[in-house]
């Protein structure tokens, strides 16, 4: 439960819906500079991250997530205090 | 990017506004003539944007014990609460205070925002958690920052949203600050306090309430959203201003949790600035007593709001979703509302423009706030400056804001 693999897979998946067709990703992309989100789509990402795992990503914690592998770091860990 | 540039864009923003011949956004009013009027671009105009809900801004009781106080105590302080800045009529307002709303004691700041961040950031600290409505006021979200607490959002006055996010927290609840606030200022909604309140007696932690806009407005006697809902016992900390129903400036918390009088000595937002002047504290004690001396001038300004309301309504816009002292015209066309705002005051009406990112929606907002003062012959002004708006026309147009926020 939890793991970095387990984040990035849970990651591209919720990903899905916002992504323009054609566009690789990869752990190191960057969900506004490479993907393109908009800032009310991240909140949106977040929040459908938060219910798919039930756990809640604090606000604070947000800006110093950019790329996919940050943001599953900080899920792992999320998840790793929760279990 | 060098440290100026990032104000570039706030340049080409500011031509826009400027397109009309006027900057919507600092208005001169050049002569204040009474409470619901005033000059503006050398013209008679009623202010229908100013918060001044009981219109007690020239009250001669308020008036007279203003310059009483200025002319007995001289024009400020010069110091902070915790120094040289604590009069008797500082210690006097706290106690008419928490006497006004029931509770142990009072805290006064110097301005309501600085007793809503101040509060929040002194409550929380790092480890702790900070759950707070997504359409907060700004002096919450920069409490929040300064913190150091994790910050939770749930979405706007919705309850299951609420729910999740405190059952998600498990015994962190226990650490946990819920923040609502009673009225909302753009939307003029209320929270829905008795829900807020049943989901925090059964997942636990505490809850602070702004009833910057609710006060004076609010409950049989004024109190707020808090009295209005029943559940005064269940809000540990009511924050609030003096600079709406109470017709001066400042803020301050009111609990009954013993810990206020700690914070005294913990909250910078208090210790760091000057106290409130003696003039400010004289008028507002007065203004208090006329809050709770008169319950028709709350009366007044609810059948006005209802009058507005109602009216704009039949016009046939697209408004806030729940009539009060704060009436939101949703315009969706950003240039439109520019040019709407420019036509409402050419036609002698001031109200606020709001613009995203300050509306809590995409829409741009025309916010009309009422006040007791009023006289219905100037709603109707209201009302018929709106009607000759080339929007009235076009509206109501389908848009997500409403959706959004019922």
């Amino acid at each position: 439960m939890g793991s970095y693999q387990e984040s990035v897979t849970l990651i591209y998946e919720a990903l899905e819906p916002f992504l323009q067709p054609g566009l690789v990703l990869s752990e190191d992309s960057a969900l506004v500079s490479d993907l393109g989100l908009s800032s009310l789509q991240v909140m949106e990402l977040v929040a459908e991250v938060e219910d798919r795992l039930d756990i809640t990503v604090p606000l604070n914690v947000l800006p110093d997530v950019r790329s996919i592998r940050q943001f599953a770091e900080l899920l792992s860990r999320l998840t790793g205090d929760a279990t | 990017m060098s440290l100026l540039e990032k104000f570039e864009p706030l340049s080409s923003i500011r031509e826009d506004l400027n397109a009309h011949g006027m900057m919507p956004f600092g208005v001169v009013t050049e002569k204040i003539l009474s409470p619901t009027e005033g000059m503006v671009d050398g013209k008679r105009t009623i202010l229908a944007g100013t918060n001044n809900y009981l219109g007690l801004t020239f009250a001669p009781e308020c008036v007279a014990a203003a310059q009483q106080a200025t002319a007995d105590e001289g024009t400020g302080t010069t110091g902070s609460r915790m120094a040289n800045g604590t009069y008797s009529g500082h210690r006097a307002l706290e106690q008419e205070l928490a006497q006004f709303f029931g509770r142990e004691s009072a805290m006064v700041f110097t301005t309501g925002f600085l007793a809503t961040m101040g509060m929040v950031a002194t409550l929380t600290g790092p480890g702790d958690v900070l759950l707070i409505d997504g359409d907060s006021h700004a002096s919450i979200y920069d409490g929040c920052k300064l913190s150091g607490a994790d910050i939770v959002r749930f979405r706007h006055n919705d309850l299951a949203d609420l729910e999740k996010r405190l059952r998600r927290l498990g015994e962190r609840t226990a650490n946990t600050l819920i923040v609502s606030e009673g009225l909302y200022s753009m939307m003029g909604d209320q929270a829905p306090l008795a829900g807020i309140v049943e989901l925090k007696r059964k997942y636990g932690g505490y809850l602070l309430l702004d009833e910057a806009h609710s006060v004076g407005v609010l409950g049989a006697h004024g109190r707020g959203l808090a009295e209005a809902a029943g559940v005064e016992d269940e809000v540990d900390f009511v924050v609030g201003t003096f600079s709406k129903s109470l017709g001066s400036v400042g803020g301050f918390c009111v609990s009954s949790r013993p810990e206020l009088e700690l914070i005294r000595m913990a909250a910078r937002a208090y210790i760091f600035t000057a106290s409130p002047t003696p003039s400010v504290v004289a008028s507002t004690r007065a203004a208090l007593r006329l809050v709770a001396a008169h319950p028709e001038l709350r009366e007044k300004l609810w059948r006005n709001a209802t009058r507005l309301y109602d009216g704009l309504a039949k016009i046939g816009y697209q408004l806030g979703p729940q009539a009060g002292p704060v009436v939101a015209v949703f315009v969706d066309d950003r240039e439109q509302a520019i040019a709407g705002w420019h036509q409402l005051l050419a036609a002698g009406v001031y109200v606020n423009l709001v613009l995203p990112p300050a509306t809590p929606t995409g829409a741009s907002l025309l916010r009309c706030s009422l006040s007791a003062a009023h006289t219905d012959e100037q709603i109707d002004k209201i009302l018929e400056a709106f009607a000759g708006l080339p929007v009235a026309a076009g509206v109501p147009a389908p848009s997500q804001a409403r959706s959004q926020n019922v």
